[in-house]
């Protein structure tokens, strides 16, 4: 174990910490990312069916997502990754969207009012400094609203990282840095990302406080999320939070790990799935049985495949779409470009 | 032209507590061209914010105040050090209304001080506009006048899409002009004749208009009557009045210090023999930088388009 990690939850289950809240809500976040792996397992199905287009899978991330997720007020921001559609579905954002952005269609990156998240971030890095912003925004107009931002261990290669950073701190903007170190970017280890023993000791140099959590114990995700959401939200500036985790898929459904790490290692990680270590401290508080996991299982199925249902449904778009969005009113070059390509398809 | 644009600035501000001013030396010494100068002491820290240095931060941070609700006016201090801010500009800011179909929108204005003239380090001179033009997205506009510097900043701020606000350096201090007191809005998208004639039609913006200018007087001297046509907007272009202007005379020089491979005079002049390639009596011509590296103070004079080579190149087409 990482010098400083919190922990609440051994991977074998047992405590070792305070726990951030009781049985039942643990068995509703538990369920939660039941849900999320279901989603995830039929994002690369759809994607082998040739249903979608690249999926990028989370598996075994799960609890570092809905961990931190679970401690933002609804009306919070949310600034996410293309990895991240477990924490965005939590925050709200409707499933049926994160699969139509899958499919191909911008309608995706289009969620209710209400819902206070951006469409994932497919560049590295940028992304976190718009959550600095909407932090800022907030601030200035006197709300209370936070932004949290995921990003990941190679993110903070990126020099968006080092501004995000250094504004969040010379700004004090209320904003929560979380980074799930899966790691590895595409093929490239951690130790290669930087020379640095940990990531969560970058903040120090932002003037920031940097925590180092267990990513795959949920307890512990929630807890020094729901402390860096506190201090933002009481005007005591942005916190990082390096949450240790493993990505045991591939990068993405086009990606092979075979030719970068090792099954061993695979193995090694698997032991320490996040959903097991719940699942073991529910069934040791006679709090799950095999019959609520196949229910609850079969339940979330129905609703993931309703979405993916009402997704596919969504009737295409109109060909004169593409140039509707690009300004609040089209310029006449967009507008003759809109008749040229209508009359080439008559 | 400094003051009209401080004056907009300051009408905005005082007129909507959402617009904000974000930049390197923007609050405490009013910024390298003194633009910004006594707003932070009027509207204080919170809306006149000095940045750490760091372009991409200043405007990506401004993407999530735009999107957050605020009015950001951030300012790049020379165009060539705008470039770590171009993959926020290109890959960001001008796509969030596109990727969220309308759900976000990023109304920022960047304002970017550009073009050379005034001998300055390397960096401190150039003119790529194009790069800019280029990005699907973001509206172009670039002032000539004082007048116009505080209609166009007041438009871009009203503008609820991100617009990139090009102030020709030279001109900051070059032009004396009585600007209405009042606030007014300059529409974007709007060419100006500035100079009507019927031989020839010379196209420019930002400092090159006066350049041109001289040029149109010298060739008046010789019975040339050039008429002069202020762009303004680069993205959207006029380009009826681009053709319109053209048809008249029949002749066309495109005038611009950006580089030449890839510059804008291309793009025009492609726009008028799709469009007015009958009325045309000459070939179009082209008054460019070259493509080299914009050329330290002592060989600058080698780069930049003058009133002799725009009348040259006005010779060249009235002979064809």
């Amino acid at each position: 174990m990482a010098e400083g990690l919190q922990q609440v939850l051994t991977p074998e289950g047992e405590l070792s910490g305070e726990l951030p809240f009781g049985i039942d809500e643990t068995r509703r976040l538990y369920r939660a990312m039941v849900a999320a792996r279901l989603y995830d397992r039929k994002g690369t199905a759809l994607q082998k069916q040739g249903r979608l287009a690249t999926y990028a899978p989370f598996e075994g991330q799960e609890a570092a997502q809905i961990g931190s997720a679970a401690a933002l007020r609804s009306d919070d921001w949310m600034v996410a990754t293309y990895r991240d559609a477990a924490a965005m579905a939590y925050h709200g954002y409707p499933r049926t969207l994160l699969v139509l952005g899958r499919m191909g269609d911008e309608r995706g990156g289009s969620p209710p009012e209400g819902v206070n998240a951006l469409p994932p971030s497919i560049t590295v890095g940028a992304h976190m400094l718009h959550a600095v912003g909407l932090a800022w925004a907030e601030k200035l107009r006197g709300r209370d609203r936070i932004a949290l931002t995921y990003f990941g261990d190679g993110a903070t290669s990126e020099g968006d990282f080092h501004e995000a950073m250094n504004f969040a701190g010379v700004f004090q903007t209320p904003v929560v840095f979380l980074c799930e170190n899966n790691h590895y970017a595409i093929s490239l280890r951690r130790d290669r990302q930087t020379a640095a023993a940990t990531i969560a000791g970058k903040a120090e140099g932002y003037g920031m406080p940097g925590v180092l959590v267990d990513g795959n114990d949920l307890f512990a995700v929630y807890s020094v999320t729901a402390e860096a959401v506190q201090r933002a939200r009481s005007g005591g500036g942005p916190t990082m939070i390096e949450a240790l985790t493993y990505r045991l898929g591939p990068h993405t459904t086009s990606d092979d790990p075979r030719r970068y790490r090792s099954g061993e290692e695979e193995a090694e990680w698997r032991e320490r799935d996040p959903l097991e270590r719940v699942r073991r401290y529910l069934a040791g508080a006679d709090a799950w049985t095999p019959g609520w996991q196949k229910a609850i299982e079969a339940e979330e199925s129905a609703a993931i495949e309703a979405a993916v249902e009402e997704a596919e449904a969504v009737p295409a778009q109109r060909p004169e779409d593409i140039f509707a969005s690009m300004f609040a009113e089209m310029t006449p070059q967009l507008k003759a470009q809109q008749r040229t390509l209508l009359e080439s398809l008559a | 032209m400094a003051q009209a644009i401080n004056q907009a600035l300051d009408q905005a501000m005082a007129a909507d507590p959402r617009v904000m001013i974000l930049g390197e030396d923007v609050g405490r010494t009013g910024g390298v061209f003194r633009v910004t100068d006594g707003l932070q002491d009027r509207y204080g820290e919170d809306r006149v914010v000095d940045t750490p240095v760091a372009e991409s931060g200043i405007v990506g941070a401004a993407f999530g105040l735009a999107v957050g609700g605020m009015r950001p006016v951030v300012e790049m201090q020379f165009m060539g050090f705008s470039y770590p801010a171009y993959d926020q500009v290109i890959s960001h800011v001008s796509r969030i209304r596109n990727r969220s179909r309308h759900r976000f929108t990023a109304p920022l204005v960047i304002r970017i001080p550009y073009g050379g003239g005034i001998g300055a380090a390397e960096h401190h001179s150039e003119s790529a506009e194009a790069i800019y033009a280029h990005i699907p997205g973001v509206k172009v506009v670039v002032p000539g006048s004082p007048g116009d510097a505080k209609g166009l900043l007041l438009a871009a701020i009203d503008d609820p899409d991100p617009v990139v606000f090009l102030e020709p350096i030279r001109l900051y201090r070059a032009i004396k002009e009585e600007v209405p007191e009042e606030r007014y809005t300059t529409p974007i998208g709007e060419s100006r004749v500035i100079r009507p004639g019927e031989d020839v039609t010379v196209v420019a913006w930002g400092s090159m208009l006066r350049e041109a200018r001289v040029a149109a007087d010298l060739l008046e001297e010789e019975g040339i009557d050039a008429e002069l046509l202020d762009v303004r907007s680069l993205v959207p272009l006029d380009e009826d009045g681009l053709i319109s202007s053209v048809e008249k005379t029949g002749r066309a020089v495109i005038v611009h210090e950006a580089p030449r491979t890839a510059g804008l005079a291309g793009e025009l002049i492609a726009l008028i023999q799709e469009r007015a390639l009958y009325s045309l009596e000459a070939p179009v011509a082209r008054v460019t930088g070259w493509d080299t590296v914009f050329p330290l103070k002592r060989s600058e004079h080698l780069y930049l388009p003058n009133p002799q080579v725009i009348a040259r190149a006005v010779h060249r087409v009235m002979a064809a």
